[in-house]
């Protein structure tokens, strides 16, 4: 690996590491409302926003409630949105000479839903669709609101974890807002004014025209970009404001942007993993999920840029090796600026945190690349993953590693002390289900059917199989992140990858927070020597092969007709 | 321990299994296992399309007949597992068969009914050799009993009326002497009808962990059956199209069948173990909590300690010589029949040489224990001996002028503190020395209690004796706590406070004024000499009455567990392999790119697919042994039985079945089957 790209890898990491226990701290102060070094600025805001909205903060919801709040709330978002965007062209801040794409209701209602979900999965082009209006009141603010949200989920599902004999996990709305004011809000105002200082434009400004060398006209987007930029990584949701995402230069300007945006996508999410050690009293129960994590995290990481740096091989007799005068490997697709060390490291953080947020073009790795980028969609979006739900999703799939480690000790399956009974297990089976029911079904579908195969226009084969399953297991994973190359503002994949968006966040939601509910509701066993120890080397390494054979089980015959197939008959 | 290992494949038992295999393939009846119900559907759907017709016969044909084996052989092992039980219970019910009883009659006169209609309240009797009718409490009179037909002991026990003793179970026999017996139970609900229903397995309800489990295994299997049904249109996208012989075959060897197969058949047969080492487990439920068990309560003695204590040590006061001491404390217990007594008579004989005296030759009047004096002793030839507890004998000694010499003070109190009793003993008026009776702790004990600790299960020791005493029992033994000067209240609050920390606890006990803790606890043992009230309370009954059962009871349950978790994790271990097989098999045709996949350089497509079915199919017959043996326990820790459980089910897992399908499908192209 050359000494670039290892230094920034290394250096990722250690800032993580080194942030995980100070800000999982921090996140558990909010949650628990128990001072902070923000009080004084936010607390006079939440009572205000209590009052008018009538929040008794200190009435507690069950898991069902909370649930409820929580689909409410995304589907009040959702249809705020869907008439925002609807109604664009009578906003401000609307330029009809560039916002040529139509929002048709199927459109809107699938953005509408993808931001709602912190999918932000994009059927169209930012630059030629969104008015300032939408991308600001409309979009902007659902990165905030539904990112919000998740983390209230994570932090509820946390309590659940970690409370006993309690019905309750806490008040969504009373969540909700702190994330937003002590977490999201601060978070995303550092962080924007570091890229604005970096080149990131933040102004209300129509297009500009500028005459280029060659004296042909060129129209350059811009607006108010960095207010987005920050909040679509630290919400985990990765819907850039110009088509092109994290590769525009106003989007992601330098080298130290890009690291900085990858750093506000993974550093709450890795946070979690020590709250919820905090709140459960054994912080190395969070270390070790976070270390599984990182292992799967790096693992990823070294083989996408093993496999970009190897380049194609239908290259024959080129020269692919990284010198001084040149990157070598496979840099179609890539930003020069990036190069494979920095595209390599933003494809593996996004793919794992639901963050679409991509800077190159998947569409064009290598399929072995590419296969490993799938892979993190598919197994469930817990490394790291989107903000709060990241958390649950990892635990939940933990679940069936405990099970059977749990029986293989001789006791009756228990994680955290609380008991994996009949009831739990039907939470557990029925979120592990999910993703395999939506995206081979949907994916089944898109293949056999006219319509589906009609949004194959640049690739066929084992390509065009891998672009459809990239799609429907990115909506699912509430990613949002393309393969490219399938056109996908269609009805068809509007209304499909919409519905396959929702079953993604609120499919799994419902049944973590049930499960968290049941957890809550248990007492706990004390462990001992012969309770299953969750915090050892021997469970991290279970639960990793675990997690790994179960992602592989489900879909090894779609992975081996989509990029098996491809590696296997072109080499690339 | 008296296990008395069976062989697995007995004839008779293999003989009536493969019948019931047959039965049981009545779908109404599969559908308790998904699993299996699937590959029946599965195997159902092959045949229908084996008989339109069309090319390849002789491989769908193969399959379909495999696919059946495999449904049949899941059934063989549940029937297997059964079998055994089913044989006991053919025995039990002998000892069932009607006889004829002596019901009393409100006015005194005796009237011959049937057993079969004795009610509960009827009052009966039975004489030597005559079978009790039913279960029932003895009202009068002592008899020897044979209760072979439960217990498997051919030893007659004593059975009596009043006391822990009194109660006499239905089907046993007199010996001699007779009993008024009042029954306690009505027809069908007897001891042995239950005992029949538990050991075939007629109620048998699926456990909570079992169900736990059915419901992943189920979830898997959706998951599986949506792969392998999309893989269809994949593969038509890819211009591979398969056929349906060959996506049942992926389908039935990916999703979980050897489980799936097996997981009925090792909850009969932990079930069947527990009978086998005597202990009739009231419910399933009972067995997984034993192996959660967190804290065992042991009763001192019998358990722990052997049933009483024994003389150890005379300690003669300054001025008497041993052998005078020896001497006395042996003349005041020649009639002494206590357990404790003829300890006394064995050391003085083993440590000073006194042989037993015929004291008929002498004028020896013996003083019998009484609760009021609570002393023993004998007057002879003038001299006067008694010995007792320290206070009974100061007060016995004061009464008359004298007392308690400092040094026979300080020996009472030493032997106090170590743990042991001290008995005095004295001669005309005057204290010659202290005995030393001490508990004698079982061999072995200490390393049982060390093992279980290092499976983190917390030992307490209950006893009626002082904290000094039990505090130096408990230190001998190794117990990690005791409960001194036990009250059948302070059991039940130690119980109760266990249980609110949230640990699960066992115990054993038999008299009445057990009950309500058998019943608090979440393994309640009840000896089977108990009374009706400790047997009804607790949620499983030790045939042999041994208290030490319960650590093997605690290791039944866990091997159950293991079992369970070992081969669902072997199961899905396998799944790796027999997709590595199929995988390739399916589009080589289409693609030979994909032959690369074939690592295991299987010889053609079908023998692949053929081979995989087949090993998923044996696999099952495989380990049966081994789901009704359980898997191998060993005393450790849960860091440690985790990692070799996971070399062994989960890496062995991955390994075996690439070297089985490889063998196999060596022996099916030579045979020419593929």
């Amino acid at each position: 690996m050359d000494l670039y790209s290892a230094l920034q890898y290394v250096l990722f990491l250690a800032i993580v590491t080194a942030l995980v226990r100070p800000l999982g701290g921090y996140l558990e102060r909010v949650f628990s409302r128990t001072p902070t070094v923000l009080d004084r600025l936010c607390l006079p805001i939440e009572r205000l926003i209590y009052r008018i909205t009538a929040v008794d903060p200190n009435v507690e919801m069950t898991g069902t409630q909370y649930a409820t709040c929580f689909v409410f709330f995304g589907l009040v978002g959702t249809l705020l949105l869907y008439a925002i965007l609807r109604l664009q062209a009578f906003l401000p801040w609307f330029f009809p000479e560039y916002h040529t794409t139509q929002l048709s209701p199927d459109l809107a209602s699938n953005v509408a839903i993808s931001f709602s979900t912190t999918t932000t999965w994009q059927a169209y082009g930012g630059e030629n669709t969104m008015s300032y209006f939408s991308q600001m009141v409309g979009l902007c603010a659902q990165n905030f609101l539904a990112g919000a949200a998740g983390l209230a989920v994570g932090v509820a599902f946390i309590r659940g974890l970690a409370r006993q004999c309690s019905g309750t996990l806490g008040n969504f709305w009373v969540d909700l807002t702190r994330a937003l004011l002590w977490v999201l809000l601060p978070g995303a105002l550092i962080g924007a004014i570091l890229l604005v200082w970096q080149g990131v434009p933040m102004n209300f400004r129509p297009y500009a025209v500028a005459t280029s060398v060659e004296h042909s006209q060129q129209v350059i987007a811009q607006g108010p970009v960095a207010a987005l930029e920050i909040i679509k990584n630290l919400g985990t949701n990765g819907g850039g404001f110009f088509n092109a995402n994290g590769a525009h230069p106003y989007e992601n300007p330098t080298p130290l942007t890009n690291f900085l945006e990858m750093l506000a996508i993974v550093l709450l999410p890795a946070a979690l993993t020590n709250t919820l050690g905090r709140m459960i009293g054994q912080p190395r129960q969070g270390w070790l999920l976070y270390w599984v994590m990182i292992f799967l995290f790096s693992m990823g990481l070294i083989f996408v840029r093993h496999f970009e740096q190897r380049g194609n091989p239908q290259f024959g007799g080129v020269d692919l090796q990284s010198s001084s005068s040149q990157s070598g490997g496979n840099m179609e697709g890539k930003e020069v600026r990036f190069g494979i060390g920095g595209s390599a490291l933003t494809a593996v953080v996004t793919s794992n945190t639901a963050t679409g947020s991509t800077n190159s073009m998947h569409d064009s790795f290598t399929s072995l690349g590419g296969l490993v980028l799938l892979v993190n969609l598919l197994l469930g979006e817990l490394v790291f993953g989107g903000l709060g739900t990241g958390l649950y999703s990892m635990v939940m799939a933990a679940a069936i590693a405990v099970f059977l480690a749990g029986l293989m000790v001789g006791r009756t399956p228990e994680y955290l002390g609380k008991k994996i009974g009949p009831a739990e297990n039907k939470m557990i089976m029925l979120y592990a289900l999910a993703a395999p029911f939506f995206v081979l079904s949907f994916t089944a579908v898109a293949v056999s059917s006219k319509a589906g195969l009609s949004g194959l226009t640049t690739n066929t084969g084992p390509h065009g199989l891998t672009e459809i399953l990239f799609a429907y297991s990115s909506c699912f994973a509430n990613n949002g992140q393309s393969f490219a190359g399938l056109s996908a503002n269609t009805v068809f994949y509007n209304l499909t990858t919409a519905l396959v968006m929702m079953a993604g966040r609120f499919g799994l939601a419902i049944p973590a927070l049930a499960f968290a509910g049941m957890f809550a509701r248990q007492k706990n066993t004390p462990s001992s020597l012969g309770t299953l120890p969750t915090d050892s080397l021997s469970f991290g390494i279970l639960l990793t092969i675990s997690l790994i054979t179960v992602t592989a089980l489900s879909y090894l015959p779609a992975l081996a007709l989509g990029p098996v197939l491809e590696r296997s008959v072109f080499g690339t | 321990m008296a296990k008395k290992k069976k062989a697995i494949w007995e004839w008779k038992i293999v003989g009536r299994a493969i019948w019931d295999a047959l039965l049981k393939l009545n779908p109404h009846k599969m559908m308790g296992n998904p699993v299996m119900f699937v590959v029946e559907i599965g195997s159902v759907i092959t045949t229908a399309l084996l008989f339109k017709g069309g090319s390849a016969f002789k491989f769908n044909l193969q399959i379909t007949l495999w696919l059946w084996f495999t449904v049949l052989f899941a059934n063989f092992a549940e029937a297997m597992a059964e079998g055994r039980g089913k044989a006991q219970a053919d025995t039990l019910r002998k000892a069932r068969a009607e006889t004829i009883a002596n019901r009393i009659l409100p006015d005194g006169k005796t009237e011959q009914v049937p057993s079969s209609k004795l009610r509960s309240g009827d009052v009966v009797m039975v004489s030597a050799s005559e079978f009790i009718p039913s279960d029932g409490e003895i009202l009068e009179g002592v008899a020897s009993v044979d209760e072979s037909a439960i217990t498997g002991e051919s030893a007659p026990v004593i059975r009596e009326a009043g006391g822990d003793r009194s109660a006499v179970t239905g089907g046993t026999r007199v010996l001699s002497d007779w009993l008024k017996i009042k029954i306690t139970s009505n027809p069908g609900e007897t001891f042995l009808d239950r005992m029949i229903a538990l050991v075939e397995g007629a109620e048998r309800q699926k456990t909570p962990n079992e169900i736990a489990l059915n419901i992943l295994l189920a979830g898997l299997t959706i998951i599986f059956l949506l792969a392998v049904v999309t893989l269809q249109p994949f593969a038509i996208y890819s211009g591979s199209p398969q056929t349906v012989f060959v996506l049942v075959s992926l389908l039935v060897c990916l999703i979980p069948t050897t489980i799936g197969g097996l997981l009925s058949a090792i909850g009969i047969a932990g079930m069947d173990r527990l009978v086998q080492h005597n202990v009739l487990a009231m419910s399933g439920r009972a067995v997984e909590a034993a192996g959660d068990v967190n804290t065992l309560l042991l009763d001192k003695t019998g358990t722990i300690t052997l049933g009483n204590r024994q003389a150890a040590e005379f300690v003669s006061a300054p001025g008497i010589t041993a052998a005078q001491m020896a001497d006395a404390a042996q003349l005041s217990s020649l009639a002494d029949e206590t357990p404790e007594g003829r300890s006394i008579v064995v050391l003085a004989k083993e440590r000073y040489g006194l042989r037993g005296r015929d004291l008929a030759a002498h004028e020896a009047q013996f003083i019998p224990f009484t609760a009021q004096t609570r002393m023993s002793g004998v007057n002879l030839d003038g001299r006067e001996i008694r010995k007792g507890a320290v206070d009974a004998i100061s007060k016995y000694l004061s009464e008359h002028g004298t007392g308690l010499p400092k040094e026979v003070q300080s020996a009472v109190e030493t032997i106090a503190r170590s743990g042991g009793t001290p008995l005095v003993v004295a001669e005309n008026r005057r204290a010659l020395g202290v005995i030393h009776l001490k508990d004698i702790v079982k061999g072995g004990m200490k390393d049982r209690f060390d093992q279980l600790r290092a499976m983190g299960i917390k030992t307490v020791m209950i006893t009626g004796d002082n904290p000094l005493t039990a505090a130096a029992i408990a230190r001998e033994a190794g117990v990690d706590d005791f409960l001194a000067e036990a009250t059948p209240k302070d059991k039940m609050d130690l119980i109760r406070n266990e249980q609110k920390q949230g640990k699960l606890v066992a115990m054993t006990g038999d008299g009445t004024n057990d009950a309500p803790a058998l019943a608090q606890a979440d393994v309640g043992v009840a000896m089977n000499t108990g009374t009706q009230a400790a047997k009804e309370a607790g949620n499983m009954v030790d045939l042999d009455s041994n208290p030490t059962k319960l650590i093997e009871v605690v290791e039944i349950g866990k091997q159950l567990l293991m079992t369970r978790g070992a081969l669902t994790t072997f199961s899905i271990s396998n799944d790796v392999a027999k997709y590595f097989a199929i995988i390739p098999a399916m589009f080589a045709g289409t693609f030979p790119v994909l032959n690369a996949l074939n690592i295991m350089g299987l010889q053609t497509p079908q023998s692949a697919v053929l081979s995989a079915v087949i090993f998923n199919a044996l696999i099952i017959i495989a380990l049966i042994p081994l789901a009704l043996r359980g898997v191998k326990y060993r005393p450790m820790g849960a860091a440690a039985l985790l990692r070799r459980n996971l070399w062994i089910y989960g890496f062995g897992g991955i390994v075996v079945p690439f070297v089985g399908i490889k063998l196999i499908d060596m022996v099916i192209t030579r045979a020419g089957m593929a």
